[in-house]
């Protein structure tokens, strides 16, 4: 029993580091029908960044942990927002040429990465409390666990919120239904699309730093080997679709867990989850609609 | 908001600095649009009346709703696109939208997620005024049906929903496609009377099957055959003509309500 909540429990705060990668690549695709394979780098850089301005502060303490958290997010934002200003918007409507200037920044990237960093993971440290346990059911739960479970719904909730109670979060969800119709209202919709990428680089910078306390290190391929993951959600809950994002996360995530615990074969469960979702339901969960 | 949007209209026509009662608003010279490499509309002409309802009609993928869509830069087109004397043919569709084109799409293209008020707020346009006065007097059931999502209305509250979007804000002209396909008759008739109300407070580029329709509404017409506009005219003369419906519409411009659908 207390093996069944362990792994649901570490499942679930694994699957909120994924649904802050997915929640953005999901968003980019469905608004803007780009496949974003540079998502992966914005994390590691958050995470990167994060580690460096925690290191600094004292990465024990609560204050340098929180800002690395906040630096983390600041760090992917940014980058993501330079990425579609300068790279990806220069593309608009050619998305082989996208995708093309996607996975070369992503190796780009990652080779400045390891220069700057170097190729061997950098081991974390984060408040003691971080790396202690919580007994519930018999189960000692790492805390960073509910750390990231927590701060991934608080995200959930601000994207849900933005998407339906401001002008901008308006012009998404109707832009994933329907661009054409929303630029022929008048709209640029070149504004949302940066918005959008730099929301979801804040996420993913966040999910990098929270990665990085779940694993204990950071790399220079942290954000690539999650980016392979967050790219299956992302086609499992639905490509556009938040709300399938999160659910198709937790999902991905438990299943990993127990299946790599039981057979040792997560990564290949996850994979057999997938098939099975693309041949019965080809759009996904949650098909493609941005539905908060 | 204006209490009484056809004089201020007739107005505007009158006194604008360059408009003269007769300049079309929009003029379409040579217009040529493709698809995705394949041409779909070859050699068209036309204007729209600075007042009134111009129809462009002809039988069906001869290049009406392409021409629409070539106009409001939502497929690729080359050739003179003028908006009261000024070049939009190379501009971005969302600022051809901006000088004041309203669009109505042929598939209504209500944003099924969004409630009926968002997809009205989606619409307001900045630096225009959103005469919501106008649109629930027209359409009183978008108001009552305010909070419902857009996606789970009928076809003709959908298309209330779509025209109500291009009424709201102070445009120079209106395309419109197809507003009554697919409806049932009543709401034919509640459309066309929108329509009238419609083209009383812009200019309208109307594409329209049902041949009663454009009887009651249209002055001018525009006739297109593969892709190149072949006549234009005065709609009644045209209608009244049975050798040029039945050669260019292949149906009788007689008052059948199914017109050519």
């Amino acid at each position: 029993m207390s093996t069944v909540v362990l792994l649901l429990i570490t499942g679930v705060g694994l699957g909120a580091i994924y649904f802050l990668v997915a929640s953005g690549l999901s968003l980019i695709y469905g608004l803007m029908g780009v496949l974003n394979f540079a998502h992966g780098v914005f994390l590691t850089f958050g995470a990167f960044l994060g580690w460096e301005v925690a290191a600094r502060m004292g990465a024990t303490t609560w204050a340098g942990f929180a800002a690395s958290l906040l630096v983390g997010a600041l760090a992917g934002a940014v980058f993501a927002a330079l990425t579609e200003r300068f790279l990806v918007q220069r593309l608009y409507e050619r998305h082989i040429e996208q995708v093309l200037i996607t996975v070369g920044l992503a190796l780009a990237v990652v080779a400045l990465f390891d220069g700057i960093w170097g190729t061997d993971a950098r081991f974390i440290s984060g408040p003691p409390w971080m790396s202690r346990t919580t007994t519930i059911a018999g189960a000692n739960v790492p805390n960073d666990r509910f750390v990231a479970i927590v701060l991934a719904v608080v995200v959930l909730v601000a994207i849900v919120l933005f998407l339906q109670r401001t002008r901008y979060g308006m012009i998404i969800r109707a832009g994933v239904e329907n661009r054409s119709m929303v630029t022929a209202l008048g709209i640029d919709v070149r504004t949302a699309f940066t918005l959008i990428f730099t929301i979801g680089g804040a996420a993913a910078g966040l999910g990098g730093v929270l990665a990085s306390h779940a694993f204990g290190y950071v790399s220079p391929m942290l954000g690539q080997t999650l980016l392979i993951f967050a790219f299956i959600v992302t086609v499992i809950g639905g490509l556009g679709s938040l709300t399938g994002a999160a659910i198709a996360s937790v999902l991905v995530a438990v299943l990993q867990q127990f299946a790599n615990y039981y057979w040792g074969y997560g990564d290949f469960a996850v994979v057999v989850l997938l098939a099975v979702v693309v041949l019965t339901r080809p759009s996904g969960l949650m098909g493609k609609k941005v539905t908060a | 908001m204006t209490s009484s949007p056809p004089s201020r209209d007739a107005a505007t026509v009158g006194a604008g600095p360059t408009a003269r009662p007769t300049a079309p608003v929009l003029l379409v010279r040579d217009l040529q649009a493709h698809v995705a490499g394949q041409q779909v509309v070859e050699h068209v002409d036309l204007q729209v009346a600075p007042t009134g309802v111009t129809a462009l009609l002809g039988r069906n993928g001869v290049g009406k709703t392409s021409t629409i869509k070539a106009v409001m830069g939502l497929i690729g087109r080359s050739g003179t696109i003028e908006l009261d004397g000024e070049d939009i043919s190379t501009l971005p569709t969302f600022r051809i939208a901006g000088r004041g084109v309203g669009y109505v799409p042929e598939d209504r293209e209500v944003f099924s997620g969004l409630t009926v008020t968002e997809n009205l707020r989606l619409a307001e346009r900045r630096g225009s005024e959103h005469r919501y006065d106008l649109v629930y007097e027209l359409f009183p059931e978008l108001e009552q049906r305010g909070a419902q999502a857009a996606g789970t209305l009928s076809g003709g509250q959908q298309q209330m929903v779509s025209l109500a979007r291009a009424l709201l804000n102070d445009n120079r002209v209106l395309l419109i496609d197809e507003p009554t396909k697919g409806l049932a008759p009543r709401l034919v008739t509640e459309v066309a009377e929108a329509l009238a109300r419609a083209a009383e407070v812009a200019p309208v580029l109307l594409v329209e099957q049902n041949l009663q329709v454009v009887r009651d509404l249209a002055r001018h017409v525009v006739v297109l055959t593969d892709g190149r506009s072949v006549h234009h005219g005065d709609a009644s003369d045209f209608l009244d003509d049975p050798v040029a419906t039945q050669r260019l519409l292949g149906v009788h411009g007689g008052t059948d309500p199914a017109g050519a659908a």
